[in-house]
């Protein structure tokens, strides 16, 4: 039955961009959402630090995957398959070292010390020249048609997204989502039952950077150009979309952020392109709705509504009780 | 006597000018049921608090085995075998009962970074089920830790610290706001953690009903001082002990 | 970049008039910070939430009093209506917003406020423009040693109103009513409601005062310096690292940490250049974060 869910999105998916061709961006967008969505829900929802700050590993993926395009003299693939490690490589790097000064903070001090982080990110970005300083950088471009590059690019999105949902998958059922569900509920009640809450604390941040990197590396090939505080460490919109949508669909769940993804992207989608230039307004509308009327989100609601469902329906709870 | 697992030698703690704790020492050997008494705010929680290393002392020293644990962090001295539970009961409340008993369990011998991703170990599937119906929550196994009663909550929390594998078992007032017959049963089953596991106990205790039965020995705690130490007869009967606990109210 | 800095250095060296120069002018603008971090401090202390939309405020207090002077009013008036207008949209936004998130987690509150300071900055690049306004109350500057030393006199105004407002604000606390009402639901809010204070009001009013007060700091920013739509976090950032270097309920502490933050920045942004003014004031803010957090965990504690 799961299986059959499962191959059931993984069919639609491979064939969404050539039943929708016109549609292709959006969709790699999707797959960006969504990895958005599940990396921010590690720290914010399983284990309850919640960053502000995490667009920072996108941030840097994206200049690391640039300026390996730009300086390694390669031709495109290599340099791009170079650049997108190099990207992950950097991310968890400086997630190990701000991680082991940022994670010992706790509830209102971590949120506000990443959220400097990433701003602070994107100010010395905006005047560092060898990144291209307040202009940005323009990634190579894709040798061949605009169509093949689309799908190019959906294609490795979409395989970082399934890999990212795999894994998370396996480790919420395992030693480590309990232990990140432990620290959320009672970090010194964790500590004291030797728990070593730093390591995993730091483990999870590398492995929210490590996504966020690689994903980093390539939107900015798919945007095709990076600005260090629209693009690049854009805390006004990828930034705190990836709060709002763990958020609307429910924190602390395997499926809540993908949830959230689909349903934040399609409307935004749907209706962003109707505000005309007034969408950051109704952003931070949207973020007051969302704190103040459905702090729940989607599948909370559910699960107070008809709670069998909801644990069924992607709990890691239900996998790791087998 | 057998052999001494913990051994406080003169540890003192201060708070800003309250002096919680003034050269206490004391010892438990292997295998005994120690209780540890004293009017409320006379330092008992505080010494529990140094001896798991929560907060650092100001002097003194704590021997737990054969090592010296005074300067280790809270996990290094929980992966000894070293466990408290809370005055206030903290348990994991977004987790359920299985989620909770299986992050108790000990990791493998295993070292390293794997460590962390380590899956759970299958054996202690049948552990954790035998604790949790040795506690009676066996049929509350699927309810979040925020779902159960307070005294339900007392009682993972002691099986949480049994699934942990203690040897030495630091008790805060395990029977606080707990109805009179389950109070019966949670002693019960403190004795019978003592006998069939062979876990240490010392247990912070106001009930000098359930403290008299249940321990082997005594401490007496007043104003951050020890006031007494012996047999509960002796206690009972020391004049100053009943000084104290009518002078504090 | 490494050149301009030293070369900066340098200039440091052979003219510390100039650095006399930095560091009053830094003191000047500190005095401001100083003021918002009042009004912080005041909604940390007793609601528990910390307003990331302070520097919003200040941005808000700013346009009034621009509009208003550029409509022909004199400091004297625009000021305190700024001070006014900001009051009662703090006491909106806490009866819209923050009266359903007090009493909720921490993450709830960090994020409503996050989505208000969002709301208020995007609202005022619609209607205000992106640019950079200013406006000169008129009252010339003061030239010490040689013209080498100059000191706008609205600058050392705000100077001597922050102090000014930091013991009124002192004052009120410890003596009226209203301010015991106000510290005894800070430090038990469940007890006050026994004693028969409505502390639903007392949130209110101590919201509305800390917008005020970042209103009248906005009034000061505009004529002393610049104002812009995404001026806001930063300000925010500011008032947050004065009141983790005070401490909370801290007053006179809160001052000496604000001109201390804004003399350093003064400096680093002549020292590394001004486009990295802004960066080094949020990695301050996280370095602080991380020393205090340090000097706590060697006690085995941390930051609450
Ligand atoms: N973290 C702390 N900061 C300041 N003072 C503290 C702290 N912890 C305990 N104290 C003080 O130390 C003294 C001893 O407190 P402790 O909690 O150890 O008492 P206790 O014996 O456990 O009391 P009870 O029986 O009421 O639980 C008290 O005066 C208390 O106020
Ligand atoms: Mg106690």
């Amino acid at each position: 039955m799961k299986q059959l869910g499962y191959g059931i999105l993984i069919g639609i998916s491979l064939v969404a961009p050539f039943v929708f061709p016109e549609f292709r961006t959006q969709l790699s967008f999707l797959w960006v959402m969504v990895i958005f969505a599940l990396t921010w829900d590690i720290l914010g929802g399983q284990m309850g630090y919640n960053s502000f700050g995490n667009v920072l590993f996108v941030g840097v993926g994206m200049y690391a995957c640039a300026v390996v395009q730009r300086d390694m003299g390669l031709d495109y693939f290599s340099s791009l398959f170079i650049g997108v490690l190099v990207a992950g490589g950097l991310a968890v790097a400086l997630a190990l070292v701000v991680g082991n000064a940022l994670l010992d903070l706790r509830g209102h001090y971590f949120a506000i010390g990443t959220l400097g982080l990433g701003v602070a990110a994107g100010e010395i970005a905006g005047g560092w020249d060898f990144i291209g300083a307040g202009s940005g950088m323009v990634p190579p471009l894709y040798p061949g048609p605009l169509d093949s590059r689309d799908l190019f690019f959906y294609f490795q999105l979409f395989a970082v997204a399934v890999v990212l949902f795999s894994t998370l998958r396996w480790l919420y059922g395992g030693r480590f989502g309990l232990a990140l569900n432990a620290i959320r509920d009672d970090e010194d009640k964790a500590e004291a039952l030797g728990i070593y809450t730093t390591r995993y604390k730091t483990a999870a941040w590398c492995l929210a950077a490590l996504f966020l990197g690689v994903t980093g590396g390539l939107l900015g090939n798919v945007i095709g150009f990076i600005d260090p505080k629209d693009v690049a460490f854009a805390g006004s919109t990828f930034g705190v979309w990836m709060i709002i949508m763990v958020i609307t669909g429910g924190k602390g769940t395997l499926w809540g952020p993908v949830l959230g993804a689909v349903v934040f992207h399609v409307t935004q989608e749907l209706f962003w392109t109707f505000l005309f230039g007034w969408q950051r307004v109704a952003l931070g509308l949207l973020i007051i709705a969302i704190a103040v009327l459905f702090p729940q989100g989607i599948l909370g609601w559910v699960r107070e509504h008809w709670p069998k469902d909801a644990d069924t329906m992607g709990q890691a709870k239900s996998d790791s009780q087998r | 006597m057998s052999e001494i697992l913990l051994s406080v030698r003169g540890a003192t703690k201060s708070f800003g000018g309250v002096v919680a704790n003034q050269d206490i020492s004391l010892n438990v050997a292997a295998g005994e049921i120690v209780g540890l008494i004293g009017p409320n705010g006379s330092g008992k929680t505080t010494l529990f608090s140094s001896i798991v290393g929560y907060h650092p002392v100001d002097a003194g020293s704590i021997v737990f085995g054969d090592k010296e644990i005074t300067h280790l962090r809270v996990p290094q001295i929980a992966r000894l075998g070293l466990h408290r539970t809370f005055q206030q009961t903290r348990i994991f409340v977004g987790m359920s009962c299985v989620q909770n008993m299986q992050i108790s369990a000990p990791l493998s011998q295993s070292k390293g970074p794997a460590s962390l991703f380590a899956p759970f170990p299958v054996e202690a599937t049948e552990k954790l089920e035998y604790l949790l119906a040795f506690v009676g929550l066996y049929e509350k196994r699927s309810l979040s830790g925020g779902e159960l009663s307070f005294g339900q909550q007392k009682l993972l929390e002691f099986a949480m610290a049994l699934m942990s594998e203690s040897r030495l078992l630091l008790l805060d007032e395990p029977t606080a706001g707990i109805n009179p017959t389950l109070i019966d049963y949670i002693v019960n089953r403190l004795r019978t953690a003592n006998d069939e596991f062979g876990v240490t106990l010392l247990v912070i205790e106001h009930n000098m009903h359930v403290i008299m039965n249940l321990a082997q020995r005594i401490y007496c705690l007043a104003h951050g001082h020890k006031l007494a130490e012996g047999s509960p007869k002796d206690i009972q009967d020391n004049p100053k002990v009943i000084d104290a606990y009518l002078g504090a109210t | 970049m490494s050149i301009p800095v030293l070369s900066n250095l340098n200039l440091l060296f052979d003219q510390p008039i100039l650095l006399v120069d930095l560091v009053a002018n830094g003191f000047m603008i500190g005095a401001i910070f100083a003021l918002a971090a009042f009004g912080m401090a005041l909604v940390w202390g007793v609601m528990n939430i910390i307003n990331i939309a302070q520097g919003e405020f200040v941005m808000l207090g700013g346009f009034v009093t621009l509009f208003l002077m550029e409509a022909g009013m004199p400091a004297v008036i625009s000021v305190p209506l700024a001070v006014a207008v900001l009051f009662i949209v703090g006491g909106g936004f806490y009866y819209l917003v923050i009266d359903r998130v007090v009493d909720r987690d921490m993450f709830s509150s960090v994020l409503a406020t996050f989505g208000i300071s969002i709301l208020l900055s995007q609202l005022s690049n619609q209607f205000f423009g992106a640019d950079v306004r200013t406006v000169d109350p008129g009252l010339g500057t003061w030239l010490l040693a040689d013209g080498m030393v100059s000191l706008p006199w609205v600058k050392l105004i705000a100077f001597i109103l922050t102090l000014v407002i930091g013991v009124g604000l002192w004052l009120f606390l410890k003596s009226s009513r209203l301010g015991q009402a106000i510290r005894a639901t800070a430090q038990n809010p469940r007890a006050a409601r026994v004693l028969g204070i409505n502390t639903r009001r007392v949130y209110a009013l101590t919201y509305s005062l800390n917008a005020a007060l970042c209103g009248a700091a906005g009034g000061l920013v505009v004529m002393a310096w610049a104002i812009h739509p995404y001026m806001g976090l930063p300000y925010t950032v500011r008032s947050f690292m004065v009141v983790i270097v005070a401490g909370l309920g801290n007053l006179p502490g809160v001052v000496l940490a604000g001109l201390g933050l804004g003399a350093a920045e003064n400096l680093a942004g002549f020292i590394l250049g001004a486009e990295f003014q802004i960066a080094f004031v949020f990695c301050l803010m996280i370095l602080v974060l991380v020393w205090r957090n340090m000097m706590l965990k060697r006690k085995r504690k941390y930051l609450k």
